[in-house]
């Protein structure tokens, strides 16, 4: 049993968990996740580490709410317990020494990009953030993004704050189109949000990684579930990845594969939000 | 004298269980396990015994049981065997002990896996007495650790806390078991048998830490900084192969591990009272002949195919599946499509595979395993349909823990190298045993290696202890 020590909720859909759970806490390195359950009957969902505390033992978590197993966790509240949190699982990202590095954060997403902001940071690199979302509410974390970055970009769709448009927009009109020198960019967040990053920059032959988030079910290499299909060969995304080279990844796979239960999703979480309103 | 025909086990009917996930043998009645140990002639040289990877003192156990003393067979059985219950239910009898019997010459062997699982499930059913080791057991105040907790690992750490050490048991998934657990399935061996048998460990005073991937969690390394004075890693094989041909990766497509682990550790079958899903495929075709492709194939039926079959590229004289699953397997309604071979997979508009290109093979002359070697046919390919595919194709052992920890061997297909008697590994105080050494084997030999280490460990602590 894993306690919740600390929640703090980001946005009605996104809520931040401090979990203690010492061994893992000393070990993660920004990139690594974690794979979570959270009843008896549950699901292993794969949670990204977006902060550790070795010396309290407890690893920051931030969920997005987009189904059943996710809601579960959202609901949870300080005192009460996650039954498995086991990790670091993955590679850690791999991080420049010195130059220009633009993370790019949309939804959930802000929260893994920050340990990576922090330890690029730490080397001496110098590190742009570009966060989006729908809507000025949805953004989070941007204070906490914001000390690792010299600077931090926003774009939202409805242009409520930042540039109105995507994050790929603020990439190329504030920063490419600038001529701003660029050695890497990291975009962590929806699929297609990557996607259009990895398009972004496909162009100029600027060196992009992003963190893949296939449907996952042990987190060890065992199943199989997570393989995704990077420069022509099959990659398992827990041992392999789950970062990868933007530019090799096979999206139209990637996406495909993440829809391989929307049907018996729906029925999971239309049950379960029967089951809570009841 | 004629030879009387072996007691036959009752099953559920193959109707009804190929819809369900409950057990498939039911297990003897009392009657029928002394009619059946009546049949054992106590031969002098007991060559059954000598069939057994774990020595089980087969004729003395029956003995008892000619007697209906089930607690004495029990108690036999365990000196040598510590998961009887499981192994009744899934040795491949046929190959070993039964292979070797007297009875076998003239008629039918003696039932062995059947009185074994018997006398087990009678122990189990009036309570096993856990005697912990008193203050002057050897290995008191002593730590080992143990890695994984399949067959081999379970084995090692009941050997090693009855011999007083303080054992604990790292284990990467949330339930204890390994294969067990989350591959084999409910209809072959129910999960509630392996809950008992780790809950006897924990009464024997074993630890279990589930959550805990050595090699991630906390290094080998780490694990004799906390104070384990010997590791053992039973840590199988538990990476899957997959073809490497065209379309594998489609939706539908499984590896036999997901396909089972979703079903088995997740219990996919029960969504969604249980939040994992599993795709419920019409046509299901798996690939593969062993025991993973049975349990993958009778899995498809209960998740309700209307078609579950499999597609072997040799015969099945040379499949390696236990006799009684392919049985079952056929009783139940499984199609088998010998000397055919996947070569490309075919999706649909929308992702979904929707059938295979196979070619057909024939056998040519034998390869270096001694089976002989499928060759395609030229020009005999044609395709199957399907809308869910099982690649039960074998696994071999997870890279991990060879990665980080120093000084550890592996051969080159990942097998971590040791010596055969004591389960050293190349690293010092570190043993291994089971899949992790041999590849894909059985329960049985994970369980024998298991053992072999435990008694090292015991003997080189002791060994350390006296020294110092
Ligand atoms: C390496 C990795 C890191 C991730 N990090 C985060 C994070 O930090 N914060 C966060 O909010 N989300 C993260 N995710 C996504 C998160 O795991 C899914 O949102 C979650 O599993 C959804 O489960 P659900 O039951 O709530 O939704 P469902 O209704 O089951 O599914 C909704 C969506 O989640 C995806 N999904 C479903 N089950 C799984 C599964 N077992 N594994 C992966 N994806 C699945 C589906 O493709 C679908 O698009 C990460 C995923 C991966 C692979
Ligand atoms: C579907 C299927 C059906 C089978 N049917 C039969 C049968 O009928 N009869 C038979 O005799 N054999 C059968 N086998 C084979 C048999 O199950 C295996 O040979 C046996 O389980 C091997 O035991 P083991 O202890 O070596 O490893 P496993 O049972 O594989 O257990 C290894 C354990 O170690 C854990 N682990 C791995 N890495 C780490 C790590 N780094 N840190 C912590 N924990 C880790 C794993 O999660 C797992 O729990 C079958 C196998 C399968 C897959
Ligand atoms: S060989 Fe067969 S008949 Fe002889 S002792 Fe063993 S089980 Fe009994
Ligand atoms: S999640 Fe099972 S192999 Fe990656």
């Amino acid at each position: 049993m894993f306690k919740i020590v600390k929640k703090r909720i980001l946005t009605p859909v996104t809520k931040l968990f401090e979990v203690d759970a010492a061994l893992v806490a000393k070990k993660a390195q920004p990139g690594q996740f974690v794979v979570v359950r959270v009843t008896e009957k549950g699901e292993r969902i794969p949670l990204t580490v977006a902060a550790t505390d070795p010396g309290r033992g407890t690893v920051t978590i931030v969920v997005q709410e987009v189904g059943k197993t996710s809601s579960m966790l959202g609901r949870l509240e300080e005192g009460q317990d996650l039954l498995d949190f086991a990790g670091p699982l993955g590679k850690p990202a791999p991080l420049l020494d010195s130059g220009h590095v633009v993370v790019v954060g949309g939804g959930f997403g802000v929260a893994p990009i920050l340990p990576i902001a922090k330890a690029l940071k730490s080397r001496g690199v110098k590190v742009t953030g570009i966060v989006g979302a729908r809507t000025k509410d949805l953004l989070i974390l941007r204070d906490e993004l914001a000390e690792s970055c010299g600077e931090v970009l926003v774009a939202t769709d409805d242009g409520s704050l930042g540039t109105k448009g995507l994050v790929t927009d603020v990439l190329k009109k504030e920063l490419i189109d600038q001529g701003v020198k660029i050695d890497q960019v990291i975009a962590i967040g929806p699929m297609v949000m990557m996607r259009a990053v990895a398009e972004a920059t496909r162009p100029y032959n600027l060196k992009t990684l992003v963190s893949l988030d296939p449907i996952m079910v042990d987190g060890t290499g065992m199943c199989g579930a997570c393989r995704c299909t990077v420069e022509g060969k099959t990659r398992f995304a827990c041992v392999d990845g789950p970062i990868f080279d933007a530019h090799k990844v096979d999206f139209d796979e990637a996406v495909r594969r993440g829809k391989m239960y929307a049907a018996e999703q729906r029925v999971a979480f239309d049950r379960y939000k029967a089951e809570v309103a009841k | 004298m004629p030879i009387k025909p072996r007691t036959s086990m009752p099953t559920q009917e193959a109707e009804a269980r190929k819809r369900n996930f409950n057990e498939v043998a039911l297990g003897y009645r009392e009657e029928d396990a002394i009619a059946e140990a009546a049949r054992c002639l106590q031969c002098k040289d007991a060559p059954c015994q000598k069939g057994c990877p774990v020595g089980v003192q087969i004729k003395d156990f029956i003995k008892a049981a000619k007697t209906g003393d089930w607690a004495a067979a029990y108690d036999k059985i365990k000196e040598t065997n510590s998961l009887p219950a499981v192994c009744g239910r899934v040795c491949p009898q046929e190959e070993q002990c039964e292979k070797l019997c007297l009875l076998g010459k003239k008629g039918q062997p003696e039932a062995i896996g059947r009185l074994e699982r018997y006398a087990s499930d009678m122990a189990m059913k009036r309570g096993v007495n856990v005697q912990k080791p008193g203050d002057g057991a050897p290995g008191k105040g002593r730590k080992v650790a143990i890695v994984g907790s399949g067959p081999a690992g379970l084995t090692a750490a009941g050997d090693l806390a009855k011999l007083g050490y303080s054992v604990t048991i790292f284990e990467a998934l949330h339930a204890s078991g390994g294969v067990l657990i989350y591959g084999i399935p409910e209809f072959r061996l129910p999960k509630a048998i392996v809950a008992e048998e780790v809950d006897l460990l924990k009464k024997l005073g074993v630890e279990v830490r589930t959550d805990v991937i050595i090699g991630r969690t906390v290094t080998v390394d780490e694990v004799f900084a906390m104070g384990y004075e010997a590791v053992f890693l039973g840590t199988g094989a538990g990476l899957p192969k997959f073809m490497g041909i065209p379309g594998e990766n489609l939706n539908g497509i499984y590896s036999a591990n997901e396909y089972l682990t979703r079903t088995n550790l997740m219990k996919a079958y029960r969504f969604p009272d249980y939040d994992t899903p599993i795709k419920m495929g019409k046509k299901v075709a798996v690939i593969g002949a062993g025991n993973v492709a049975m349990d993958s194939v009778r899995s498809a039926l209960r998740h309700g195919a209307d078609e579950a079959f499999v597609v072997y590229r040799r015969t099945e004289k040379e499949m390696t599946a236990r006799a009684e699953e392919f049985e079952h397997a056929i009783e139940e309604g499984v199609k088998f499509h010998f000397l055919t071979n996947p070569v490309k997979f075919l999706g649909d508009e929308t992702g979904w595979v929707k059938g295979m290109e196979v070619q057909k093979m024939e056998l040519g002359e034998p390869d270096a395993s001694g089976r002989a070697r499928p060759v395609p046919i030229p020009n005999s390919n044609y395709v199957m349909e399907c809308d869910t595919v099982v690649v039960a194709l074998g696994t071999s052992p997870n890279p991990l823990l060879s990665s980080t920890t120093p000084g550890l061997k592996t051969k080159e297909w990942g097998g971590l190298i040791v010596e055969e008697e004591t389960g050293k590994t190349t690293r010092d105080a570190v043993y291994a045993g089971g899949d992790a050494v041999t590849g894909s084997a059985t329960v049985i030999l994970a369980m024998g290696a298991g053992k072999k280490a435990a008694k090292a460990i015991h003997e080189d602590l002791q060994e350390r202890a006296k020294k110092a």
